[in-house]
């Protein structure tokens, strides 16, 4: 256990029966961090977050949160609160009522008690909605309601299992916005679960990505994308292009690697330090590729292919493009700098080309 | 034959003729309301049959003298008037809506131990299980009243066991023929009444909402009472209803397990038809029943709104 960590995960495993929902995961998370469990549904993201909040416990291993370890405390006694995916608000009580719930054990006079909740409307920006119904609350309100209920108890981590998965899209982003904000305001470590990798790219400090009961990769936005470690998490995150490749020569930290449908790389032997005649992939994002009719000027890595089809998407346009000894389309993603660009969607050869450090080494895995 | 105009419409080959329909047709497709009282109409007019016009009935023989074999057939109130000065009548009455509450109440408490564990402990085969719970009614409601007999009586099940375990010395005579006998036959009889409505409000109620106030530091115990029980009040007050309006005319029962202390109004009501032969008599007491019920009912409910808004 790391010093810093305030949440611990250690060697966890979880059964439902038979089944493993979780394989020996081990994590720290850091305290008033924003940290985020990515991964498709039924990669265990939600019964590792069910652990930490005491609905499930883990069948071995142990998790430790503020240094205690958490498996012999029921949920009602753990020092974290929860945000329900479909926000649980008590349909039998008001606004007002369902954020008070959890201060009853405190014993508080009904003054102090209204002045807390009060203070949480206006955190959530719902000033004067406390004597709302429940079902008077709009999906956005609702699950505010469900956020101010949680913090009003002022606990040591927030749980929150895919709170926003039910909001349209724009309250969705201007919510993923608030919650940020809300974190840094009041300072909880948020463990947050979702499927979608561009909320939790764009919400989290750090995020782990999860597939089949296991964490496959933990760090920041940026390192998962620009520098992930399996073809599994790159291709989950983002869009990537992927090439077949081996590696041909080494030379203390540089290596050749021959790719196909891109020629001869020069490039740092990175981490993992491949091996002479090792089979590797190389990787490289739509939009580190740059497309041109011309081709480019000096000698830096380039390809020419044949552009096939493209999608117009408003402010930057997809475009596909066949490459010799390559079987899909390479896909580039261009932004459109110049308004009413001439249309680049007929069929004609093309150059491609990219600077050294946008490709990504990959194992044969 | 259907459609001999279809040639006329040569331009139209291959679009399909709209067909005409019925002018009754027409109007049911446009209002809703025709719709519903069609939908409707085979009720209403059992309803009518059933309930409506032997209401009629009752209403006007309650206004009746009873001569005899026959009927003094102008109109008065002195039914009503006897009802309410004579204070036998008033007495079974009170007693009758004692018992049957106490009954209800006693179902209630016995039936909601039994729905809670079908809807939150049950995981496979719900349905038998609720079908077990529903054995009671397999027998007829006369032959449960003679096994309640047997299981009370002087020398019954309870008796004879107790004495046998040197619990008591004679035999506790309490058991039958009073008050007592008549709500335990009638908390047996009716609990799956009771079962029912309250296992749908249970089972309906959103797990998450039972995690969600434990998250926010509630016990079993609080849970319950701040979620679990409020949530399935809908269910409670329907199987309230369902068996303090039957029972409180019940006749059977009191009148076989009963006793002098344990009879009811029922038994009244059944008596003026019968042996009594004063049906004018026995149609106010039933209008006056009715009315006492439904007065109860009303209060109830408006009980039950006000504890509702003082808890929210």
């Amino acid at each position: 256990m790391s010093k810093d960590a305030f949440i611990s995960i250690r060697n966890v495993d979880k059964y439902f029966g038979k089944f493993q929902a979780i394989d020996n995961v081990s994590m720290d998370i850091g305290h008033g961090e924003f940290f985020s469990l990515l991964g498709a549904s039924g990669c265990g993201k939600t019964t590792l977050l069910r652990m930490l909040a005491g609905f499930e416990n883990p069948s071995k291993g142990e998790i430790y949160i503020d240094g205690q370890p958490m498996s012999e405390v029921p949920p009602h006694h753990r020092p974290v609160n929860m945000v329900f995916q479909s926000y649980a608000i008590f349909p039998h009580l008001n606004a007002r009522d369902n954020i008070a719930y959890g201060l009853r054990r405190q014993k508080l006079t009904k003054q102090a008690r209204a002045d807390k909740v009060d203070e949480m409307l206006d955190l959530i920006a719902l000033p004067g909605y406390g004597d709302r119904a429940a079902n008077e609350l709009s999906g956005g309100q609702r699950q505010r309601i469900a956020l101010a209920r949680a913090l009003i108890l002022k606990p040591k981590v927030l749980l929150l299992d895919e709170p926003l998965g039910a909001l349209d899209k724009q309250l969705r982003e201007q919510m993923q916005l608030e919650l940020r904000a809300l974190q840094r305001q009041v300072g909880i470590t948020f463990v947050f679960v979702t499927h979608d990798q561009e909320e939790a790219l764009t919400l989290s400090d750090r995020v782990a990505v999860m597939s089949a009961g296991t964490v496959l990769q933990m760090d920041t936005p940026s390192g998962l994308y620009e520098a992930p470690k399996t073809r599994q998490v790159a291709s989950f995150i983002g869009t990537m292009n992927f090439f077949e490749a081996q590696v041909k020569s080494t030379n203390g930290a540089m290596m050749n690697i021959e790719a196909q449908g891109l020629g001869n790389l020069q490039l740092p032997r990175g981490e993992r330090h491949f091996n002479e005649g090792e089979a590797v992939q190389v990787a490289i994002r739509p939009e580190k590729l740059r497309l041109t009719d011309d081709k480019p000027e000096g000698d830096g890595q380039m390809v020419q292919g044949q552009l096939r089809n493209s999608s117009y998407l408003g402010e930057r346009s997809h475009f596909y493009v066949a490459i010799d000894g390559v079987d899909r389309p390479v896909a580039v993603s261009a932004q459109n700098r110049t308004r009413f660009a001439p249309d680049p969607t007929d069929e004609r050869p093309v150059w491609l080309n990219w600077s050294d450090d946008a490709i990504v080494v990959l194992g044969k895995d | 034959m259907t459609n001999t105009n279809v040639t006329l419409n040569d331009a139209a080959v291959g679009a399909p003729p709209v067909r005409r329909r019925g002018k009754f047709a027409g109007m049911l497709q446009r209002s809703e309301t025709l719709r519903g009282f069609f939908l409707l109409s085979p009720t209403l007019v059992v309803m009518t049959i059933g309930i409506v016009i032997p209401f009629a009935i009752l209403i006007t023989m309650s206004l009746w003298t009873a001569i005899g074999f026959g009927f003094d057939t102008t109109l008065t109130t002195a039914n009503y008037e006897t009802a309410l000065e004579q204070p036998v009548y008033g007495a079974l009455m009170h007693r009758s809506l004692v018992i049957s509450g106490w009954a209800t109440v006693a179902t209630v408490l016995l039936s909601y131990p039994m729905a809670y564990y079908v809807a939150f402990h049950v995981h496979k085969n719900k349905m038998m299980w609720i079908v077990l719970m529903t054995l009671p009614f397999w027998t007829s409601y006369l032959l449960r009243v003679f096994a309640w007999k047997v299981v009370l009586g002087y020398e019954g099940v309870i008796n004879s066991g107790l004495l046998w375990a040197g619990l008591i010395d004679a035999p506790l005579e309490f058991l039958l023929y009073s008050q007592q006998a008549v709500v335990i036959t009638l908390a047996h009889s009716w609990v799956a009444f009771a079962i029912l409505p309250i296992y749908v409000s249970l089972e309906k109620i959103d797990r998450s909402l039972l995690e969600a106030a434990t998250d926010l530091g509630d016990g079993p115990v609080a849970r319950f009472f701040r979620i679990t029980l409020p949530l399935s009040m809908p269910g409670v007050i329907a199987a309230s209803f369902l068996i303090f309006i039957p029972t409180t005319g019940d006749y059977i029962t009191p009148a076989l397990l009963g006793g002098p202390d344990g009879m009811m109004i029922g038994n009244l009501i059944q008596l003026q038809f019968g042996p009594v032969n004063n049906w004018p008599m026995g149609a106010s007491l039933a209008i006056g029943l009715m009315l006492y019920i439904s007065a109860i009912g009303l209060v109830f409910l408006a009980l039950t709104k006000v504890f509702k808004e003082r808890m929210a």
